[in-house]
């Protein structure tokens, strides 16, 4: 059977912090950083903000735009690297809160950057074989850059849900497609507070090799060329990279334009891919095509073709805020307001 | 702060509003409770759970300054007494407002939000706190 | 019913007071009213203590029995008993002695408050003084015990127009009252601007608008009536007692700006004591906050609702005005040992009717009142006193 995106929502904390004030704290000249990265503001998630509320919110505003009884969603994954609990899933504190208990199956998924869309991938199985008849996957993240790393600039907080059903569909996932291996690029071991990561490495052979292999073997199993699509996702840890792995595939700066939100709101990791697909859907119109490829360190691709179906022209999208409009109205941080934020600061306490 | 099992206990007021109304005399309560203090025992039997949608107005606000010490990293914060829609008031933060937002009447709706954690290696809470409703 | 008489009372300064420890208080405040009502131990029939929460500030329950026996009377296995309501536990204590004396059962009882609260770090503090409000509905969702006062007193600016001036005059006249009172904790006059000026707690409400946390115990011994000669020449009578109670959180009242459990216990205490406000002389209330008072003498009917910070701005309940309110300081200059308060506040009404309370003395002091509240007005208790 058909099965895809029946609705889809987002969610971004509203405080902000450029690179020229990061910058400022470690004697860095910030505002090259930011330029070098195409980034020039991150969000940041408020003290009472995490993973799971995120999550809550992206799902609420996904739910506001169908009339569908959340009972019917038969699972709910929530993809992440920073999960509030190493153990106990944010997936329930989801389900209870959009009232989708207690008849589903949950579970917390976890691929760095990636693990929103390896939840969307489960979806589409439990859905098309007939075992459920909604599944929701979330990518969110509230993730951390080690104080003075350069990761600092750019690791975010934001996240989006989908809904993922075989009736009104708004956007068809006819291809799905995935290039995975065991490259140690980016990783933190249990108890550790912030990620490692291998510099360099990070660049040729990780996001580049399993993205534009996975991007090719997509576009070689769909029988597709990049001028098919209206719009294209790639993996937004900063702006340059996906810029460069799209030229090289022969995507348009055009194409990928809509989906790179990158640039206002940084890496929100598992957020990265849902949310630019969520602001790619904000506007797309039926019959056009969408190319997402998503990346996790450690490292793998998942990759989706997307047709947008008429459906969408009775979509309420109206009914909960694009993701132009989750971003409009940020409240800016100095540094020291940040490091409280988000823990950096330790309060000596036993 | 609460332990876990009672916090937990309230989860479907503390995440998504739940009260209770009186089928005797109409009137909607929250949190819920076992028995209407109008109708007394004529109540019994007929209360029954009531969704609220967590939209409201501000009946008075405060902003804390001395806080409880769980919330250090909020200072300072607002409070705020909230008149649901369906009637009953509740207490909350108003999180997300600019400082000089918020006036009595104000409209504001619920979202999710933690609430406390019982330290870092205890449970964290979740429920309710409001956000102004941009008038367009 | 009997009628119930205050033949002793006793109290020690309230304040930090690091030496002594929460038995040593407790015991220091009964001994001196037992002396000053000139009895012997095996004369007290029971000992009733008001206590709000020594349980968390010294880890420590079962007052009653610890009290009678650091008193000495556990070898006469007397009857203990503590009594809670937050805030009013003294005040509720009172009126468990009077109950005991007026019903026949007992002829003399000594009633105490105590509390111990700097052992605990402010924080704390704080956060035990917060299990006065609605734990599940007001504190989790992040409200502190200020900030719920603060929501009464924006609320009331913004029907009555009460302002910010009125607020800080509530505190302005107690420490001028306070700088009389040798046992208080505050005893330096302050001004508009000390109140104003002082660091925000929660707005409008900020530091010199909230009582202090204090260390501290008071007590009374009280027999029947036609006994009272024998132990005092300045017997005092209790004439009217009235207690109510009301919704455990603030926003479940009828109107936030009326404390109806003050209405109602001050009703029931002028009906019982047959007299009216008009009669009253000088009043003890509690005023843990400025907006407290104002919302005190508005409810005990001194005032019409929404005129109390005009009538504190006019002196009306200063020494010298239609009637005294708080003589003593109060709870913002004398303090706050919050079991001990209630008592506290007897005290004082039973010195001023006895013409004992030196330069804070008001002139021919007949009948007096207290009025002692739990948390943000769940519990209220007023009693009325009358010079013999």
């Amino acid at each position: 059977m058909e099965t895809g995106i029946v609705s889809y929502g987002a969610y971004v904390p509203r405080y902000r912090i450029t690179p020229e004030e990061i910058g400022k704290v470690w004697g860095v000249d910030g505002k090259a950083m930011g330029k070098g990265l195409m980034i020039s503001s991150k969000s940041v998630p408020g003290p009472d903000e995490d993973t799971i509320t995120i999550s809550v919110e992206a799902a609420r505003n996904m739910l506001k735009r169908v009339s569908i009884d959340p009972q019917d969603i038969g699972a709910i994954y929530v993809g992440s690297e920073s999960h509030p609990y190493a153990v106990k899933p944010s997936g329930t504190i989801v389900a209870e809160a959009i009232e989708a208990s207690p008849e589903l199956t949950v579970a917390d998924f976890e691929f760095a950057c990636k693990a929103g869309t390896a939840a969307i991938q489960t979806c589409m199985g439990l859905v098309g074989s007939g075992h459920i008849k909604y599944g929701v996957a979330i990518g969110a993240d509230t993730s951390q850059g080690a104080p003075g790393d350069p990761l600092e600039y750019s690791a975010s907080a934001g996240g989006a849900a989908y809904l993922i059903g075989s009736e009104k569909i708004i956007a068809r996932i006819d291809h799905m497609y995935s290039y995975t291996t065991d490259t140690p690029d980016f990783w933190r071991r249990e108890g550790q507070m912030y990620p490692s990561h291998g510099g360099r490495f990070t660049g040729e052979p990780a996001y580049f090799k399993h993205i534009l292999s996975c991007a090719k073997g997509m576009l070689a199993k769909a029988g597709t060329a990049p001028k098919d699509y209206a719009h294209a996702i790639f993996h937004q840890p900063n702006g340059k990279f996906p810029t460069r792995v799209a030229k090289q595939l022969g995507f348009s700066d055009a194409q990928i334009k809509t989906g790179l939100v990158v640039p206002q709101i940084g890496n929100t990791y598992s957020g990265a891919v849902p949310i630019g697909l969520a602001a790619i859907l904000d506007e797309a119109k039926p019959g056009e095509r969408i190319f997402a490829v998503a990346y996790g360190s450690g490292a793998g691709s998942d990759a989706f073709d997307i047709t947008v179906t008429d459906e969408i022209k009775d979509f309420a999208r109206d009914k909960a805020p694009t993701v132009m409009q989750l971003i409009e109205n940020p409240k800016f941080l100095d540094y020291a307001h940040y490091a409280k934020f988000r823990g950096k600061i330790t309060l000596g306490r036993g | 702060m609460a332990t876990a099992p009672r916090f937990w206990r309230q989860n479907p007021s503390r995440y998504n509003m739940v009260g209770i109304r009186c089928n005797s005399c109409g009137r909607n309560f929250f949190p819920p409770r076992a028995i209407c203090p109008v109708c007394h025992r004529k109540s019994v039997g007929k209360m029954e759970p009531v969704k609220f949608k967590g939209e409201g107005k501000i009946y008075s606000f405060t902003e804390v300054h001395e806080g409880l010490d769980e919330k250090a990293s909020m200072r300072p914060y607002w409070v705020a007494m909230v008149e649901l829609d369906e009637g009953p008031k509740v207490t909350g933060q108003v999180i997300d407002c600019d400082a000089c937002d918020l006036e009595i009447g104000t409209r504001v709706r619920a979202v999710l939000r933690k609430l406390s954690e019982e330290g870092p290696a205890g449970v964290i809470h979740y429920g309710y706190k409001f956000v102004p409703v941009k008038v367009k | 019913m009997r009628k119930v008489a205050v033949i002793g009372v006793g109290d020690t300064k309230f304040g930090e007071l690091w030496d002594a420890s929460f038995r040593d208080i407790g015991i220091r405040a009964g001994l001196s009213a037992v002396e000053d009502a000139n009895i012997s131990a095996d004369k007290i029939d029971a000992v009733f203590v008001g206590n709000m929460s020594a349980g968390r500030f010294i880890e420590q329950e079962h007052i009653g029995a610890l009290i009678a026996d650091y008193s000495g009377l556990a070898r006469d296995h007397i009857p203990a008993t503590r009594i809670e309501a937050a805030g009013a536990s003294g005040g509720l204590a009172l009126r468990q002695g009077y109950m005991a004396i007026a019903s026949g059962l007992h002829d003399i009882v000594v009633v105490g408050g105590a509390e111990k609260m700097m052992d605990v770090s402010d924080v704390a503090s704080a956060l035990i003084q917060s299990s006065a409000a609605d734990q599940e509905w007001e504190t989790e969702l992040g409200a502190t015990f200020p900030s719920l006062h603060a929501l009464i007193a924006r609320r009331h600016m913004h029907e009555f127009g009460t302002t910010r001036e009125q607020l800080a005059d509530v505190a302005v006249k107690n420490h001028r009252h306070g700088s009389m009172n040798p046992k208080a904790q505050f005893q330096k006059e302050i001004t508009r601007e000390t109140v104003i000026g002082s660091p925000m707690v929660a707005s409008p409400l900020r530091v010199f608008d909230c009582a202090p946390s204090s260390d501290g115990a008071a007590a009374v011994v009280l027999c029947p009536m036609d006994q009272a000669k024998k132990y005092t020449e300045t017997p005092v009578e209790i004439i009217g007692t009235g207690q109510a109670s009301d919704t455990l959180a603030l926003h479940h009242r009828r109107d936030i700006m009326t404390f109806d459990a003050t209405r109602v216990a001050a009703e029931r205490a002028f009906k019982m004591a047959g007299v009216t406000q008009k009669d009253v002389d000088v009043a003890e209330v509690h005023d843990n906050f400025t907006i407290s008072e104002i919302l005190a003498v508005e409810d005990l009917g001194f005032f019409k609702k929404g005129e109390g910070g005009k009538a504190t701005s006019e002196g009306r309940t200063s020494l010298d005005g239609d009637v005294a309110v708080n003589t003593s300081g109060g709870l913002k200059a004398r303090g706050d040992p919050i079991g001990a308060t209630g008592l506290a506040q007897a005290v004082e009404i039973v010195a001023q009717l006895r013409g004992k309370a030196g330069k804070r003395q008001v002139k021919d002091a007949t009948i007096g009142l207290t009025h002692n509240i739990g948390g943000t007005g769940a519990t209220a208790v007023v009693h009325v006193f009358r010079r013999v």
